[in-house]
């Protein structure tokens, strides 16, 4: 939760062509070892067609920017979420979410001395109707939920042909165009974050809308929050909130004894939420 | 939509892995547990089991020719499946998948090849024609079934074999780290996940061949060797008791300890999966067969051998039934769970057309023993000494034959 600690490959380049550059071993693999992988090459030349029709791709990033010079980090405030649903219908809009799958969601806990209920109707897209709980229910609270862009991912971890990948400022994202749709990367998340699409057959998951980050933009789901329970900041630059909040007040991540060290931090986070 | 009981990720209401992924490790199964048959001859020096060890190894073979077709057919981009062999991403469990697999079918090709390599010269000699080019193209150019070459084929079997046995418990093991080494999921995530897999597949691999052996015996209208049968039945009950042990432990261990996930895995056993694992993987596939195998193994002296091969027929049926559930429960079982440990999803019904549905898992099941009769018209999968129908010469050969030739490599020449 420091700015000192070590950020991956600040001397390397950005996020592509690491990508790429698996794709140029490819080729030259292809050509060196020639009629031996002729099948393969066929099967592969295949590939890149295939998802071009699929907008869910690795989000480019903007002209001139330099990935090295940024650490993300997202805080939510628990507290301050209505339920209003209107960052899941931001995300939705901006990211041609497929309906019935979510990169982001809310879900709602209503919990008492003798239980506790969770629900996240729609993933909290329309909002949450009045709910009537067979216990005395003495607290009531919304928790918004997306990728928390782990530093320590078992999605990419076991990944078998490296389509997800951590850029170096952060953010896990997944090369559409190489993913192969084994949905090992779905189970390997503990939190959900993943899904498959039915569009594209590739994982696609939160990408922090990598797209208008690196344009100086903020993920949709911050803009348009009307109360401020989400908010998303830079690690690496002086004086933003975000850091400061993180460093300075008390924070938590889902599931820590996981130890996926997620990047994604609450605040005041009640232990109910998992 | 499934129905969600508790509360649920609402991306997790999913079955993503499907049919296919069930028939992936009980075919795999097949080849490791097959191929285990075929070592308690080829390097422990069972005996009894020679009639069957050939037919173990071509069926093991028959096995690993399919078992990458149910992962290639569940992606999402099956075209881009040969990635993970051009490309691995070495953290990934799944990636020594292409590695594993490329090593032992080599392994094994081989080794069937050192083994059948006097049936193919000698149809060589006895063909014309265009089988005459085909058999001399198996045969590699040569010719040499001297006594010394055959020693070396002895030679290279043994070294195969004993590369084979550790290469076929990896392929298996590996299939269970697949699961066991996500932490995401409590149902999956558990160090005995590949014990439990390579235990298992040893069980189906031998009900297997207890099976097959009996229906091969029928269609050649030949008693079935009852040495070699109670042999089977026996390593069998061995390890069927294994299995049902490591998997109620399993249970026991997350019950007793009433880990932080017990609550929903408890709801799971006993609501979802009652019917598949509680009746059918413990009971129906577990006990009973136990207790037949138990019968088999206990009163062998005293059964006539139409009830010794009925008894262990039917037990082997069940543990096939046993394992096909077991896969079933694992790999369905822990889709079913939410990883918010909050809630389950309705049952999980597989399609029954298309890519991932029943008809294409019949056909993976089936394809084998098409390639298995093949196997068989191309090269024999009968010990020489039987293929002409003499039961009797084999017999003489069989309690000395084996041992007389070294540590249990008798098949090669009778
Ligand atoms: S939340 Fe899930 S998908 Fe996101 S980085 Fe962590 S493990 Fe990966
Ligand atoms: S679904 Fe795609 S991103 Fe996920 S593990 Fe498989 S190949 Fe990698």
């Amino acid at each position: 939760m420091d700015d000192r600690t070590p950020c991956p490959a600040p001397t390397g380049g950005p996020s592509t062509p690491r990508v790429l550059g698996r794709r140029a071993f490819l080729e030259d693999v292809l050509l060196l070892s020639g009629g031996a992988v002729v099948f393969l090459a066929g099967a592969t030349a295949a590939a890149p067609a295939a998802a071009a029709e699929g907008a869910a791709s690795a989000p480019p990033a903007a002209e001139g920017y330099q990935p090295w010079e940024h650490r993300w980090a997202y805080l939510v405030d628990p507290e301050r979420c209505i339920g209003c649903g209107s960052c899941v219908r931001a995300c939705s809009a901006e990211n041609h979410v497929p309906d019935g799958f979510f990169r982001t969601w809310v879900e709602r806990y209503v919990t008492g001395m003798d239980g506790t209920s969770v629900d996240s109707p729609n993933g909290g897209k329309d909002g949450f109707p009045a709910l009537q709980v067979a216990f005395v229910a003495t607290k009531s609270f919304f928790v918004p939920k997306m990728c928390n862009h782990c530093r320590e991912t078992p999605c990419i971890q076991v990944c078998p042909v490296g389509a997800s990948y951590r850029t170096p400022d952060g953010v896990v994202l997944v090369d559409g165009e190489r993913c192969i749709g084994c949905a090992y990367c779905v189970q390997a998340c503990p939190f959900g974050s993943r899904f498959l699409s039915p569009e594209t057959h590739t994982a696609e998951k939160c990408t922090w809308c990598y797209h208008r980050i690196t344009r100086g933009l903020r993920p949709a789901c911050v803009e348009v929050c009307p109360t401020g329970a989400r908010a998303f900041g830079d690690l690496r630059r002086e004086g933003d909130p975000v850091r400061h909040a993180i460093e300075h007040d008390r924070v938590a991540v889902l599931q820590p004894h996981l130890r996926t060290e997620p990047q994604c931090f609450y605040l005041h986070l009640d232990g109910e939420v998992r | 939509m499934p129905q969600i009981s508790g509360f649920a990720f609402p991306n997790d209401v999913h079955v993503w892995w499907s049919l296919m992924i069930v028939m992936y490790p009980y075919i795999t199964g097949f080849v490791a547990g097959a191929f285990i048959v075929t070592s308690l001859f080829h390097l422990f020096g069972r005996a009894e089991l020679r009639p069957v060890a050939r037919l173990a190894m071509a069926t093991s073979f028959s096995f690993l020719l399919v078992a990458s077709l149910p992962l290639q057919l569940h992606l999402g981009h099956p075209e881009r499946g040969p990635l993970v062999l051009v490309t691995p991403h070495f953290t990934s469990a799944m990636a020594g998948f292409g590695m594993l697999y490329g090593g032992y079918l080599l392994i094994l090709a081989l080794e069937v090849w050192f083994v059948w390599r006097r049936e193919i010269v000698d149809r060589a000699r006895r063909s014309r024609g265009a089988a005459r080019a085909f058999y001399a193209t198996l045969a590699l150019g040569t010719y040499d079934t001297s006594p010394e070459a055959l020693a070396v084929d002895h030679r290279a079997i043994a070294v195969l074999a004993g590369i084979g046995l550790p290469g076929a418990c990896m392929l298996h093991g590996y299939v269970g780290f697949i699961f066991g080494a996500i932490k995401a999921n409590p149902w999956w995530s558990t160090p005995l996940m590949p014990i439990i897999f390579l235990v298992s597949a040893a069980v189906s691999g031998i009900a297997l061949l207890l099976v097959l052996y009996q229906v091969v015996s029928k269609l050649r209208g030949r008693p079935a060797d009852q040495p070699c049968v109670s042999s089977l039945a026996r390593w069998l009950w061995l390890f069927l008791i294994l299995t049902l042990s490591l998997e109620l432990l399993e249970i026991l261990v997350m019950a007793y300890e009433r880990s932080d996930s017990w609550l929903i895995i408890s709801e799971l056993i006993t609501t979802r999966l009652e019917l598949s694992y509680v009746t059918v993987q413990m009971i129906v596939g577990g006990l009973i067969p136990m207790i037949l195998l138990a019968v088999v193994v206990l009163m062998n002296r005293y059964l006539h051998p139409r009830v010794r091969n009925t008894l262990s027929t039917a037990a082997a049926l069940l543990c096939l039934l046993q394992v096909f559930s077991m896969r079933w429960n694992i790999v369905i079982g822990g889709q079913l769970l939410s990883k918010s440990l909050r809630g389950l999803r309705s049952h999980y019904e597989p399609e029954l057309f298309g890519r991932e549905g029943v008809l294409m898992a019949l056909a993976l099941v089936l394809a084998p023993f098409a390639i298995l009769w093949i196997f068989d018209r191309v090269l024999g999968i009968d010990p020489p000494g039987q293929a002409d129908g003499e039961p009797e010469a084999h017999a003489a050969a069989a309690p000395g034959g084996a041992a007389a030739t070294g540590p249990g490599l008798g098949d090669v020449h009778p």
